[in-house]
């Protein structure tokens, strides 16, 4: 499992990994917040936790068809699939390698967009509370998504429609967690929800999705 | 070994998703053994090696095979392009906690190229790293679906011995080929026996009557 884990991230940084496209992402989103809504400080600082929030899922999303994609083109997968690593493993340790390249570079770049939107003090610690937990949920959804769509091709809009509806609690108890935290009310409930949500999906997910890798590999 | 080593078919049934493809494939290998399935493209050659190696379960019948020892290879290679020889041969190492790299790469005469991409491999060295990968995986049965394609004569004989030479050791091979393969030894299964008879005229309306039972 270590080695598929530690494979997956080295790939992530070579080329045509995508290590870089959520990130761009997410830059260019939040950049792009300002030209739209305009330059009023007190709207932008409202607004920075739902925008940073949405846009960390949006471009965790982009990268979600790799995550199987790839290794189903090639061969890799059906391998892998009769190698001594469970399916459950695999699938686990995908996810988490989905999350080390795309969630983690997420959490780290948020308190400097934050910045840019104007976000009120009080929330940055928050902010990198929420997404280094929240994103955790966002890469073992988005792996199930990616197992049940790993047969199809270019079923990249099929993914983002069956993972989105899923993404919802996160991003609401994601962004509450911040938006509370600005308002001067305790951000620790639906924090701890968050969380909950991200340990249920570390739990949960892996098996799921080895169910459905195994329907698709058919 | 022993018993549990023997892979057994017993009127195997396979479908390719809903189409019925082949049924009542018997036959018993024992260590030692190697089997080349022959056929016609499109006969079910690598259904049944999917069926075999787990991938997809059989339609009906019973298969009898021990899945901590397969390695199968497929038509693709596994290979994975942004990562040199050396490296692909060390990740499937570590999935089998298994094997030496390095000597694996010299068997294979795969030396020269441990540093090179693999995406800069012809497509017959790219066939002989992904089947160095089963020599590595240190698994007794093999099952193989057209290994031998893109290589050249010379490497096609150093697989026909690196199959022969398994075989010997007491592993069982099992190889689906439209070329002639020459491993002393091996039995032949012409596959084209045991097409299904209702292929032609499969109706999913009708399937789901007869399911219904009478109305």
């Amino acid at each position: 499992m270590l080695a598929l884990f530690k494979r997956d991230v080295l790939l992530a940084f070579r080329s045509g990994g995508g290590f870089g496209l959520a990130l761009a992402f997410f830059l260019i989103l939040v950049m792009f917040v300002p030209f739209g809504v305009g330059t009023d400080r007190a709207i932008l600082a409202r607004i920075a936790p739902g925008i940073l929030w949405i846009g960390a899922l949006l471009a965790c999303l982009l990268s979600l068809d790799r995550i199987f994609q790839l290794d189903a083109e090639d061969g890799t997968l059906d391998v892998l699939a009769t190698s001594p690593l469970p399916l459950e493993g695999i699938a686990a340790a995908k996810a988490a390698a989905h999350w080390l390249t795309t969630g983690l570079p997420l959490t780290i770049a948020a308190p400097f967009l934050g910045y840019l939107l104007g976000l009120p003090q009080a929330g940055y610690l928050w902010l990198i509370l929420s997404l280094l937990t929240g994103t955790v949920a966002l890469s073992f959804i988005g792996m199930f998504g990616a197992a049940l769509t790993v047969g199809v091709k270019r079923g990249g809009l099929l993914l983002s429609l069956l993972v989105l509806p899923l993404y919802v609690p996160t991003l609401i108890f994601g962004a509450l967690t911040v938006v509370r935290v600005t308002e001067g009310l305790e951000p620790l409930s639906p924090w701890m929800l968050l969380t909950g949500l991200s340990l249920a999906s570390v739990v949960a997910m892996p098996v799921v999705g080895a169910m459905a890798l195994r329907a698709n590999l058919r | 070994m022993g018993f549990a080593m023997t892979l057994v078919a017993q009127n195997l049934t396979c479908k390719r998703g809903d189409r019925l493809i082949l049924s009542g494939v018997s036959f018993t290998l024992n260590p030692g053994d190697c089997l080349i399935l022959r056929g016609p493209n499109g006969i079910g050659k690598s259904t049944l090696l999917r069926v075999l190696a787990g991938l997809t379960p059989p339609a009906g019948g019973t298969l009898q095979i021990d899945a901590d020892q397969i390695a199968y290879a497929g038509h693709l290679d596994a290979v994975k392009a942004q990562m040199s020889v050396a490296d692909n041969l060390q990740f499937w190492a570590g999935i089998y906690g298994s094997g030496d790299a390095g000597q694996t790469a010299h068997h294979f005469g795969l030396d020269a190229l441990a540093d090179r991409l693999a995406h800069r491999l012809s497509a017959g060295q790219k066939r002989r790293l992904g089947l160095a990968r089963l020599h590595l995986s240190g698994r007794r049965i093999w099952l193989l679906d057209e290994p031998t394609v893109s290589l050249d004569t010379e490497h096609v004989s150093l697989f026909e011995k690196a199959f022969a030479d398994h075989c010997t050791a007491g592993g069982i091979a099992v190889i689906s080929s439209h070329l002639d393969l020459n491993i002393p030894g091996a039995e032949t299964l012409n596959l084209g026996q045991f097409r299904a008879r209702h292929q032609a005229q499969s109706n999913p309306f009708l399937e789901d009557l007869a399911d219904a039972g009478p109305l």
